[in-house]
C-alpha cells in the first residue's frame, strides 16, 4: 500500500524551476533513494515531505490524507540532517530525549528508549557525553538515534553520510541497512553518490533538473539505464551514437553487432550504453573491431584502459593489463549492449550530460 | 632578534598602559584608602553604604536594572525579527539600529532634554491635540528613557550576532522532532543566544550604573545617581579621597559583572564590539 504519494509537485525558486510536476509513490517499509546531481530537486522533494518547504503546486498525500500544508511538528516523519544538527546546549541523552519529552513520555520510557537507541547505533554508554566530544560519524549516528526514538513512519535522510570520510561512509552504509531491517520503517534517502544509492536502496529514483529520469531497482538502474543521463550518472559508461538497422541488429562505429533488442524500427538513430567491464579485449583480428590502447591506469581491482577503435575511444576495464600502444581487438556480447531511444520531447531535452 | 623587535613595537602600548591605566589606578587606590592628612582609612570606601550614598547606589542599581531589562525586552524580539526577516538587507537593518551610536552621546541625551522639557516639543504636540502634559523630565523615568535610548544598540548587536549564528538546521530539527514555536524558542533559541544576552546585559548595565551625564541632563539635579555623587565629590566638594573611595567600590561592582560575563561568554561573543 502506498504510504506517501507525491502528486504533481512543482517548486520554483526565484523563477527557476527545481521541481516540475513531480510524481512519486513511496510504499510502506521501502528503502527509496532520490539520486541525482546537485540542483536536481532531490533535497527540495525531501524538504516538502518533511514539511520545511511548501510546494507551489501539487499535493503530499500521507496514508490517504493531504498533508501538504501541515507543519513539520505534526507530521509522522523525522529527518536526519546532513550536518547532524545536534543541539550543542544539550548532552547526548538530552538530544535523544528531545522529541520524547515533547510527546510527554514517562521518564522510565525515555530512559529505556535512549538506551535502546544508543545500542542500535553502537554507542552504548554515551548518554552523558557532550556533542562536541564526538566525531562526525558518531554525531551522525546520534542524529539517527534522535530521529528513530520517535518511531516515525518515515525516516528522511538528507545526504547523511556526505560529511564523512570514505571508510566511515562505507561502514555507515551497512549500519543503515541493518538499522532499516531492525526497525522496519520506511527510509527516504537523498544522495548524489551513486554507489551509496545502489548499495542500500530497494528502489532508486534518478533525478535531473526536477524530472525523474528513471525509477527502478539498483540492478535495473545499473544494467538497463533508460537514457544517456542515467547511464552516464550511474558509473562509467561508453555512451555511443548508433543506428538500429533492424530488430536484433545495431550498427556501432560502422560495425554491425548482434543485440537482443527489438521494436526500435529500422535505420533509427539510438544511444547505446556499454559498461567498461563488459568490453572483451583480445588479440587483433579476434574481436569485432581492432584498436590501439591509448591509456592504462591501475584503479584497484582492475586496469582501466582507453582503446581507440572504429573512431571512438572506448573505456574498458580488465584484470589483464594491456600496455599503451598495444594492438588489441574489442568485442561485446549481445546481452551487454543496452539500447536507448534518443531524447525526443521537451522534457527529455532537459536531460543534460554535463551535470 | 624577532623577540627584541616585538618588545620594541609593544613599547608604546606598554607605556600607555602604565601611564594611562596602572599609575592612575594606583593613585585612586592611594587616595581612596587615605584621609586628607594621608593616614590609612577604610572610611571613604565604607561611606558608600551610608546615608545619601547608599540611597544613590540603590537608585543607580535599580535604574540600571530597569533599563537593562527594558533593553533586553526590546532587543531580543527585534533580534528574532531581524534574523528571520526575508528583506535580504539584514545588514542595512542592523546598520539603522546602530546608526545613533555614530552621533555624539551628549548631543543625543540633550536632544531628549529638549523633547521632554515643560515647553518642549512633545508637550507642545500633546497640548495641541488636547492632551495633558507629559511630566517625566527630571524624574527617574526620564533617566531610564535616556539610558535605554543611549545603550539599546549595545544590547541589539550582541544578541543579533548570537541569533544569526544559530544554525537554521537546529531550528528545523527541533520542529521536526515535534516542538512547537514556544518550545523551539525556550529549548533551542534562547539557550544558544545566552552568550549574546550576557554580553548585551553587561554592556548596558555597567555604563548605566556609572553614568552621571544622563542623570545630570534628564534628571535636572533631582535624580542623584552614584555617578553624580562621585562627580560632585571631585568637583563641588573637592574631596578627592571620598571620590576615589567611592570609585573603588564601583570598580569592584564592575569587576564582579565582568566575572559574570566570563562565566557565560565562553565563545567571546562580547568581543565583537
Amino acid at each position: 500500500m502506498a504510504l506517501i504519494e507525491l502528486l504533481d509537485l512543482s517548486k520554483a525558486y526565484d523563477g527557476e524551476k527545481v521541481l516540475d510536476e513531480f510524481n512519486l509513490t513511496i510504499k510502506e517499509n521501502e528503502f527509496i533513494t532520490l539520486l541525482g546531481p546537485s540542483g536536481c530537486g532531490k533535497t527540495t522533494t525531501l524538504r516538502i515531505v518533511g514539511g520545511f518547504t511548501t510546494p507551489d503546486t501539487g499535493k503530499v498525500i500521507f496514508e490517504g490524507k493531504d498533508i501538504t500544508h501541515m507543519p513539520p511538528n505534526q507530521r509522522h516523519v523525522n529527518t536526519v540532517f546532513q550536518k547532524y544538527a545536534l543541539f550543542p546546549n544539550m548532552n547526548i541523552a538530552e538530544n535523544i530525549a528531545f522529541g520524547l519529552r515533547i510527546s510527554g513520555k514517562t521518564d522510565q520510557y525515555i530512559k529505556d528508549k535512549i538506551k535502546y537507541a544508543l545500542k542500535l547505533v553502537n554507542l552504548s554508554g554515551y548518554e552523558k557525553r557532550s556533542v562536541d566530544s564526538l566525531s562526525g560519524g558518531q554525531q551522525q549516528r546520534i542524529a539517527i538515534a534522535r530521529a528513530i526514538v520517535n518511531e516515525p513512519r518515515v525516516l528522511l535522510l538528507d545526504e547523511p553520510l556526505g560529511a564523512l570520510d570514505l571508510k566511515m561512509r562505507q561502514e555507515m552504509q551497512y549500519e543503515l541497512i541493518r538499522m532499516k531491517k531492525e526497525l522496519g520503517i520506511t527510509f527516504l534517502y537523498v544522495t548524489h553518490d551513486q554507489e551509496e544509492a545502489l548499495t542500500m536502496s530497494d528502489k532508486v529514483v534518478v533525478m535531473n533538473q526536477g524530472y525523474i529520469q528513471q525509477i527502478g531497482t539498483p540492478e535495473q538502474i545499473y544494467n538497463e539505464p533508460e537514457n544517456a543521463f542515467v547511464a552516464d550518472f550511474i558509473g562509467d559508461s561508453n555512451i555511443i551514437d548508433a543506428m538500429m538497422m533492424e530488430d536484433y541488429k545495431v550498427k556501432i562505429c560502422e560495425h554491425v553487432f548482434p543485440c537482443i533488442d527489438a521494436g526500435f524500427g529500422t535505420r533509427k538513430p539510438v544511444d547505446v550504453v556499454i559498461r567498461p567491464e563488459d568490453i572483451i579485449i583480445g588479440k587483433p583480428g579476434e574481436g569485432a573491431m581492432d584498436g590501439v590502447v591509448t591509456s592504462n591506469v591501475f584503479i584497484g581491482v582492475h586496469y582501466e584502459m582507453c582503446i581507440q577503435a572504429g573512431g571512438y575511444e572506448w573505456l574498458a576495464q580488465n584484470t589483464t593489463s594491456y600496455p599503451i600502444g598495444a594492438h588489441v581487438s574489442i568485442d561485446v556480447i549481445p546481452e551487454n549492449i543496452q539500447i536507448m531511444n534518443k531524447p525526443q520531447s521537451e522534457d527529455e531535452e532537459a536531460i543534460s550530460l554535463d551535470d | 632578534m624577532t623577540r627584541s623587535l616585538k618588545s620594541i613595537f609593544s613599547g608604546p602600548f606598554l607605556i600607555f598602559i602604565l601611564c594611562g591605566t596602572l599609575i592612575p589606578m594606583g593613585v585612586i587606590a592611594l587616595y581612596g584608602l587615605t584621609d586628607r592628612s594621608g593616614a590609612f582609612t577604610f572610611d571613604n570606601v565604607l561611606t558608600m553604604f551610608q546615608g545619601d550614598h547608599a540611597k544613590a547606589l540603590g537608585l543607580s542599581l535599580a535604574l540600571s536594572f530597569v533599563s537593562t531589562v527594558i533593553c533586553l525586552v526590546l532587543a531580543f524580539p527585534l533580534g528574532l525579527i531581524l534574523k528571520d526577516s526575508k528583506l535580504g538587507k539584514k545588514g542595512f537593518m542592523v546598520f539603522l539600529f546602530i546608526l545613533p551610536m555614530w552621533m555624539n552621546f551628549l548631543l543625543r541625551t540633550m536632544a531628549w532634554q529638549v523633547l521632554l522639557e515643560k515647553g518642549g516639543v512633545i508637550n507642545t504636540l500633546l497640548n495641541g491635540i488636547g492632551l495633558p502634559d507629559l511630566q517625566i523630565i527630571n524624574t527617574p523615568a526620564a533617566v531610564v528613557l535616556g539610558m535605554v535610548y543611549d545603550y539599546l544598540p549595545f544590547m541589539v548587536l550582541p544578541i543579533y550576532n548570537a541569533l544569526v549564528k544559530i544554525d537554521s538546521n537546529l531550528i528545523e530539527a527541533a520542529y521536526d522532532l515535534g516542538a512547537s514555536r514556544g518550545t523551539v524558542l525556550r529549548k533551542v533559541i534562547i539557550p544558544l543566544s545566552v552568550p549574546g544576552i550576557v554580553s548585551g546585559v553587561t554592556m548596558v548595565f555597567v555604563p548605566s550604573l556609572t553614568t552621571f551625564a544622563i542623570s545630570n541632563m534628564l534628571g535636572g539635579g533631582k535624580v542623584n545617581l552614584i555617578g553624580n555623587i562621585i562627580e560632585q565629590e571631585f568637583t563641588a566638594s573637592s574631596n578627592w579621597n571620598l571620590g576615589s573611595g567611592l570609585s573603588l567600590v564601583m570598580m569592584v561592582f564592575i569587576v564582579i559583572s565582568m566575572a559574570f560575563i566570563d562565566k557565560f561568554d565562553k565563545n567571546g561573543e562580547g568581543n565583537l564590539i
